[in-house]
């Protein structure tokens, strides 16, 4: 994709912020050293909820230590991303939540919560040195941070950013004597060029099932620089560059991706990535580790990690986030915002970002050398993420009706994959999600 | 209701030791307040609340409140609803028609005296005992367009790849394939039971006669199995219209919504949208929408009844 990757790497590890101040090394030191009362809450019984996902895993697979490290009894779940949104919304609307401490996405449920009132404000846990060390606030990324805050107050905690990139395939690329696209008609040609249907060889797979796929077309929109729902809160969907974005989408999907990919999530995308017929995948980064485990990709070694093309207008990397945050209603306020601390810490970051899990909002996990030393996945994933973090812009409206939003978007994107027109489609879907929309502003 | 009067007539009153006469039908009460509490609590109320809930605006998180028939009105002019309806019958239709053909075929070749036949009908039921997530998981491989092992079967005999569950024109009649797959065998077993059952006398008399095999199936064997036929398109059409579970594996009601039924649709409203009242609302009319097919089934089947009543 580029050369001179330890240049860009260590550029990237030069913006990033102040050196870690501890070592990863022995968790119990490292946390110690922070001076907080740990055990204060030992014996304490929390609930755990957690998102299906690397990020999850993560918590689950090291949990043992935060109980050592606390004395606090962890019971965790983890459920999929669309059940985890339904359960939340249930449980806290029927005003008790059977758990204290919850994992969100900031770009679904991020408004919801915050109107509903539903998460604890941490601001003054944060501000307590009794119980947080100093510098942990400021140590965040800014973009971070404007995740977690609704004015003055703190709900969830931030956990990890997701930028999304494009994972290529290089032999393909090699075997067309192909350069990785640098704007959106290079991406459109580059697609077509590595296209074969006879060798069941295809050059783009983004997601294409209804609902997933609405992220693809926003993310092509902020090419346009355009936000599907602008300052004031006025749908932009169905501007002409969002009809752009639609129609790179369609030209993409129907030309350049196999067959079948209307029903695509991301998993059926890696799947196909990992099978080594797809030239490049749309999606976001923490999705990398399969594909350089031997196990299960025939891709290992092969695989080119880059930034976002340039749109017509504009050169950015659509970004999305998790955050885990204390219920209001929870009655163990304080040991499950020790929970959430852990989570955010810079131990539990390095290991996400050392797995390729998952890329955390602290700064001083990003530009620690003894973190950098142990990430598993190559040089060029790192550089990924660091040149996307500078043009990052989020993907999503922050607004409640998220699922309504991605559904009634999402069948729009999925009937242009059946060969309807963009104008028509967008059309369509913005004339019935535009009520949906002032009425959850309304109530 | 012709029992109770019937007891009432026949058993003679109750005499108690203060020499006073009970009437015998308050001491049925005890028994049957248990159950009509049941009925009460988990269908009457329910129903009670759904009822209520349709005609209010209410979305989780928020507060509740009474908008009269708005929700229905709203119906009226939604057309990812209307659709669902159309698709749900669609669907229906073609999950009764291809099992009830298929089990029949199934059913007429098994009653036969076959070399393995209990062995072979064992087989047979097999689908019908697999969970339907297990069932969907691997349908869904199957349907792969690149990977799958239909298009593979396909391309043996020439024919080029299909879409099957990722193209709007080809998923209702591949979902309906998974249904027939997993419910031919249950169509079977209720024929069977119904062959088995039928006399022999009419079928030696047809032959003496000189009826061919064709003539004592159309004119003997269909009509005496109808009501039994009935009463598989009863259980078939019951399963079909609340399916929900293989479709929602599968395709999730996709591609866009071409395989949205009415309960993948309701689903949404309720519990992705959290819109309670409006998903109350489809609930109330997906409801009359079976009584009215039910009331036809029924209707369907006393004609049966009494057709074969005057046959006899």
């Amino acid at each position: 994709m580029r050369s001179g990757k330890t240049t860009t790497r260590r550029r990237f590890l030069g913006q990033a912020g102040a050196v870690g101040l501890a070592g990863f090394g022995a968790p119990s030191l490292a946390f110690a050293q922070a001076g907080v009362d740990w055990k204060k809450y030992a014996g304490t019984t929390l609930e755990v909820n957690l998102i299906k996902s690397p990020r999850g895993d993560t918590l689950q697979k090291y949990e043992k230590e935060f109980e050592d490290l606390t004395g606090i009894k962890v019971n965790s779940e983890q459920t999929p991303e669309q059940q985890q949104r339904q359960k939340t919304t249930i449980e806290f609307s029927s005003g008790r939540p059977s758990f204290d401490v919850v994992h969100i996405s900031y770009h679904v449920q991020k408004r919801q919560f915050e109107k509903g009132g539903w998460l604890a404000d941490l601001s003054g846990y944060i501000a307590n040195p009794a119980m947080t060390p100093p510098g942990f606030w400021s140590d965040f990324a800014d973009a971070g941070k404007t995740f977690a805050m609704n004015g003055n107050a703190v709900g969830a905690l931030p956990l990890s950013v997701d930028y999304w990139i494009i994972y290529y395939n290089k032999e393909l690329f090699a075997k067309k004597n192909l350069a990785f696209p640098k704007t959106f008609d290079e991406l459109v040609n580059t697609a077509e060029v590595l296209t074969d249907p006879r060798s069941q060889t295809y050059g783009f797979v983004a997601r294409g099932l209804k609902n997933a796929n609405t992220p693809v077309w926003t993310s092509l929109m902020l090419g346009y620089d355009k936000y599907a729902v602008d300052r004031d809160g006025k749908l932009q969907t169905d501007t002409p560059e969002a009809i752009s974005a639609a129609a790179l989408y369609q030209q993409l999907m129907t030309k350049s991706a196999p067959r079948g990919v209307t029903g695509y999530n991301w998993a059926e995308c890696q799947s196909a990535f990992l099978q080594g017929r797809i030239g490049m995948w749309f999606d976001g980064v923490g999705f990398a580790p399969p594909l350089e485990d031997p196990e299960k990709s025939r891709v290992v070694g092969k695989v080119g990690y880059g930034v976002m093309p340039a749109g017509p207008k504009a050169h950015a990397a659509a970004t999305t986030g998790d955050g885990i945050g204390v219920s209001a209603a929870s009655q163990h306020k304080e040991a499950a915002y020790l929970y959430c601390q852990w989570a955010v810490s810079k131990q539990i970051g390095s290991r996400m970002l050392q797995a390729g899990a998952g890329v955390p909002f602290r700064d001083s996990v990003l530009a620690d050398p003894d973190t950098r030393k142990g990430v598993t996945m190559p040089a060029a994933w790192v550089d990924a993420v660091a040149e996307s973090a500078k043009i990052s812009r989020l993907t999503l409206p922050v607004i409640i009706p998220v699922t309504e939003f991605r559904d009634s978007f999402g069948i729009a994107l999925s009937n242009l994959l059946s060969g309807s027109d963009p104008v028509t489609e967008l059309r369509r879907a913005t004339a019935e999600f535009a009520p949906v929309l002032e009425r959850s502003e309304k109530i | 209701m012709n029992l109770t009067a019937t007891t009432a007539a026949t058993v003679p009153p109750v005499t108690i030791r203060s020499g006073k006469t009970k009437a015998p039908g308050r001491s049925f009460w005890p028994f049957v307040i248990p159950a009509l509490l049941v009925v009460v609590a988990v269908i009457l109320v329910p129903w009670a609340f759904t009822l209520w809930m349709s005609v209010s605006e209410w979305k989780i998180g928020e507060t509740h409140h009474f908008v009269g028939f708005a929700n229905y009105w709203r119906l009226i002019s939604d057309d990812r609803f209307i659709q669902s309806i159309w698709r749900t019958l669609v669907y229906t239709v073609l999950s009764v028609v291809a099992p009830l053909i298929l089990g029949t075929i199934a059913a007429l070749l098994f009653n036969r005296k076959l070399p393995f036949r209990g062995l072979l009908r064992g087989i047979f039921v097999m689908p019908m005992m697999a969970t339907p997530v297990a069932i969907a998981l691997v349908w869904t491989m199957m349907f792969h367009p690149q990977l799958g092992v239909l298009n593979y079967l396909l391309s043996l005999v020439g024919i080029g790849p299909q879409d099957w569950v990722y193209s709007p024109g080809t998923v209702i009649a591949s979902l309906v394939m998974v249904e027939t797959w997993q419910w031919t065998p249950l169509v079977m077993l209720i024929v069977l039971g119904g062959l088995a059952s039928l006399p022999v006398d009419p079928f030696e008399s047809a032959q003496i006669d000189g009826a061919n095999a064709w003539q004592r199936l159309r004119y003997l064997t269909l009509p005496m199995i109808t009501p039994f036929l009935l009463v598989a398109v009863t259980i078939r059409m019951i399963d079909a219209l609340k399916s929900f579970d293989i479709i929602y594996a599968i395709t999730q009601g996709g591609p866009g919504t071409a395989s949205e039924t009415i309960n993948l649709y309701l689903y949404s409203v309720a519990f992705s949208y959290s819109e309670i009242g409006y998903g109350s609302a489809i609930a109330v009319v997906f409801f009359g929408l079976i009584v009215l097919l039910s009331i036809l089934l029924l209707y369907l089947r006393q004609r049966s009844a009494r057709i074969m009543g005057d046959v006899k």
